[in-house]
């Protein structure tokens, strides 16, 4: 049933504008049960595995089991996402096999929210009609780069 | 039925999707929007956040030209290109792409997207044109740009509002109309000008697993032929609607391969451990000249692969633990050989848990350790993308200065990566003949076409006029699936059984047994012919009116039933384009049985279609196949 919901950890995210788990599904399948104030999965057999809803959820109370119609049972996969890492956890359907813990950095160098789309590099002129884009010829190139390119490039 | 308030937005740029492709426009259209006092507003019907083809993440940027290294060059690219489509590619276009794409690389660094680096301060490259990547984030950080930009800018962006038909009058596109998946709200875009992208298509054709495993598809199944209606239903001129893309993965969960065949230099074999590659490598011959090029197209990979699955050669296999095991024994002792299999250990699990976590769950679940067993690799199903080796999509004029004198009178209308509908903009998946793009260049084609936009809205500054009665027409049209619903759902005693309408999921089911049956999808072995095609379109012409009797109980089912009616388009625009191209190019998407062999005296050319919604006409059209850089 990809993403299930743990009721005794799922909130409702009553103390939030917005339920995490539905803003964020790709698909629109998460919905909030007003009545129980419980989220669920309201069409298993759509759902890509994506977990954006387990990686949202402020009370960790999204998990994934793996569709039944091809994984045995047993195993599971389970994420935690910081602003600046991801830890993940594998534990394998025989016992006997070592669980797998792998941290991954997710974002390096800006904070969270902070991107700055505009003058990370200059563009070399404003007309609207030239091949140059935003930050062009400048961002073509890399300090590594052994040749430097000082304009858009033709065949 | 209830009643359904009318926002409409007034707006200068309209950008109707909000992946990657729509991100880069987002970010390159507010710059040069700010300058010039226009305003851009961003239509997504999900979360920018997680929405569209990198919602999951990913753990390579397949498109990085490295122009700068010396090592590569623009024309290095082209043929890359044009050999793994067998010829069928737009150089002006992939020479756009490619030409802006090293720059959208470095701003994603910028933002904050973690590239893997050597020690030199070098990225990391999985491939020749492949860098690796800590993607887990990866939208997000792009979405977050787009945010900034838009806001910075004076933009806007609409969340969970779908959108269903594009508003053109005459020959010019004017803006879109959608309703929102959360409340009972219909929205009218006015806008100078519309740039479309919002994907690919998927579930067009049915997938492998149909119970559960419905949604693994290896292309998200939100992605749903939306830029293909709006582009087709607005009159633009469609290119390459044969050409589907086949990806081989890990069977079942669909995981990636890339890092297995070009980072770890993993082999695969059938059963028996004979090499595919090698072994077939015969039938190279009947698909010259683009049989024998390195690499060889994606397509023929795939096709000598069928080759032993239809001899009953199956399993296929990845051979993982050989490839683990060469590069542990390249280490100079065992200290470092342990440090190495634990690096590639890490890297291993990291490609499946970056972007295609069920792939993990899945060998989690059959205790495959992937140093000590080799897995399965199969086909996926058919899938309709711009980018990759797909090739779908609408066709684009290119910038002026890529043509040359040959070119200029066909791939060339005035402004880059605009349709041949006035206004009318398509970036990444929606617009075709210009594969290979990925993410990285879907969101370079989104800047391009960015800029183009704001051009032709500089040039062309009228507010756009629109009819109040047919607005209230296509309003009615859009939301009909409700009041059928509201209608007849008291005829029976269960509301999916009911003679007077069709419910989204069904529709689905029929459009995918129909494609898979008649134009050669998984359970055809990718096999069709001109007979099978025609009776195809005779069920599908049934299917097609039945679509006026869809019903929808609530609105995330409204938006399934026009999700089916823009995959239905793209299967009709599929099925007539194979019909017309009288060959077989790509033997590893599709097998025309009655027309088995490539043929480039006649078939060297773009299969072109206009759909004309007035009379419901297909106009096909060939279109000549111009080379820009000599090979």
């Amino acid at each position: 049933m990809p993403s299930f919901v743990i009721p005794d950890k799922c909130d409702g995210c009553k103390a939030l504008d917005k339920t995490a788990c539905q803003y964020i599904c790709p698909n629109d399948l998460m919905v909030l049960n007003k009545d129980t104030m419980k989220a669920f999965n309201q069409d298993p057999s759509m759902c890509w595995e994506c977990y954006s809803c387990v990686k949202i959820c402020p009370n960790q109370a999204i998990e994934v089991r793996g569709y039944q119609d091809f994984v045995p049972m047993g195993a599971s996969v389970t994420a935690m996402r910081s602003s600046e890492d991801i830890m993940w956890t594998l534990q394998f359907r025989d016992k006997g096999i070592k669980p797998k813990r792998f941290k991954f950095p997710i974002r390096r160098g800006v904070a969270e929210g902070q991107a700055q789309p505009f003058d990370l590099y200059p563009t070399g002129d404003a007309d609207l009609k030239s091949p140059t884009l935003m930050c062009e010829p400048a961002g073509l190139n890399r300090e590594q780069g052994s040749v430097k390119i000082d304009k858009v490039l033709t065949l | 039925m209830t009643q359904f308030e009318t926002v409409t937005v007034e707006t200068d740029l309209l950008i109707c999707g909000g992946g990657m492709a729509a991100c880069g426009a987002a970010v390159e259209a507010s710059y040069w929007a700010k300058q010039h006092g226009l305003k851009v507003t961003l239509v997504d019907k999900a979360a920018m956040d997680r929405s569209g083809a990198v919602a999951m993440g990913l753990s390579a940027i397949n498109q990085y030209v490295d122009l700068n290294s010396g090592n590569n060059t623009l024309k290095d690219y082209v043929d890359y290109v044009r050999n793994d489509l067998m010829g069928i590619t737009r150089e002006d276009l992939v020479a756009s792409i490619a030409r802006h794409v090293d720059s959208t690389v470095h701003l994603f660094e910028k933002w904050g997207l973690p590239i893997w680096k050597d020690k030199e301060g070098n990225y990391v490259h999985e491939g020749r044109w492949q860098l690796m990547i800590n993607g887990e984030s990866y939208k997000i950080i792009v979405a977050e740009a787009a945010k900034n930009a838009l806001a910075d800018a004076g933009g806007e962006y609409y969340e969970r509002v779908f959108i269903t038909h594009p508003l053109v009058e005459g020959n010019k596109c004017v803006g879109a109309v959608g309703f929102s998946v959360r409340e009972n709200k219909f929205y009218v875009f006015k806008a100078k000008a519309t740039l479309v992208a919002m994907g690919g298509a998927v579930h067009v054709f049915k997938p492998r697993s149909t119970g559960e495993g419905f949604g693994r598809s290896w292309y998200p199944p939100f992605n749903s032929g939306a830029s293909a209606f709006f582009t087709i239903y607005g009159g633009a001129e469609m290119t390459c609607q044969e050409v589907r893309f086949i990806p081989v993965r890990f069977k079942d969960a669909y995981g990636p391969v890339g890092a297995w065949f070009l980072l770890f230099k993993a082999m695969a074999t059938n059963a028996q451990g004979g090499n595919y590659m090698k072994e077939n490598a015969p039938e190279l011959d009947k698909w010259m000249p683009y049989g024998k090029v390195k690499p060889a197209p994606a397509n023929i990979r795939n096709w000598l692969m069928m080759l032993d699955v239809m001899d009953g050669k199956g399993p296929i296999y990845m051979q993982t633990a050989n490839a683990i095991q060469k590069i542990a024994d390249e280490a100079p002792d065992e200290k470092s050989a342990a440090k190495k299999l634990k690096e590639l250990e890490a890297e291993a699990w990291e490609d499946f848990l970056d972007m295609t976590i069920s792939q993990a769950i899945l060998w989690a679940s059959t205790n495959v350790e992937p140093e000590k067993k080799p897995s399965e690799i199969m086909a996926c199903d058919p899938y309709f993308i711009g980018s990759h080796s797909g090739a779908s999509g609408a066709w684009v004029s290119g910038p002026e200065d890529l043509q040359t004198d040959e070119t200029k009178n066909e791939y060339f209308w005035g402004y880059p990566h605009m349709t041949t509908v006035g206004g009318m903009f398509a970036a990444g998946d929606a617009s075709g003949a210009s594969s290979h793009k990925f993410s990285s260049g879907s969101h370079a084609e989104g800047r391009i076409a960015a800029k183009a936009a704001i051009s032709y809205i500089v040039d062309n500054n009228e507010a756009p006029k629109l009819d109040d009665a047919k607005l209230e027409q296509i309003k009615d049209e859009v939301l009909k699936p409700l009041a059928v619903f509201q209608e007849f759902k008291g005829a029976t005693t269960d509301p999916d059984i009911n003679p007077n309408y069709i419910r989204p999921k069904q529709f689905m089911y029929r459009l995918q047994k129909i494609m898979d049956e008649y134009a050669g999808g998984v359970s055809s072995q990718f096999k069709t012919s001109d007979k099978l095609l025609e009776k195809g379109m005779e069920l599908l012409t049934f299917l097609k009116e039945d679509a006026s009797n869809l019903a929808a109980a609530d609105l995330h089912e409204l938006m399934r039933c026009w999700e089916d009616v823009h995959r239905m388009y793209q299967a009709d625009a599929h099925m007539r384009s194979i019909l017309f191209r009288e060959e077989t190019r790509w033997p590893g998407y599709y097998f025309r049985t009655d027309k088995p062999q490539l043929d480039n005296d006649n078939w060297l050319a773009f299969c072109n279609c206009i759909y004309h919604k007035d009379t419901g006409e297909w106009e096909m059209k060939k279109r000549p196949v111009k080379y820009l850089a000599a090979s």
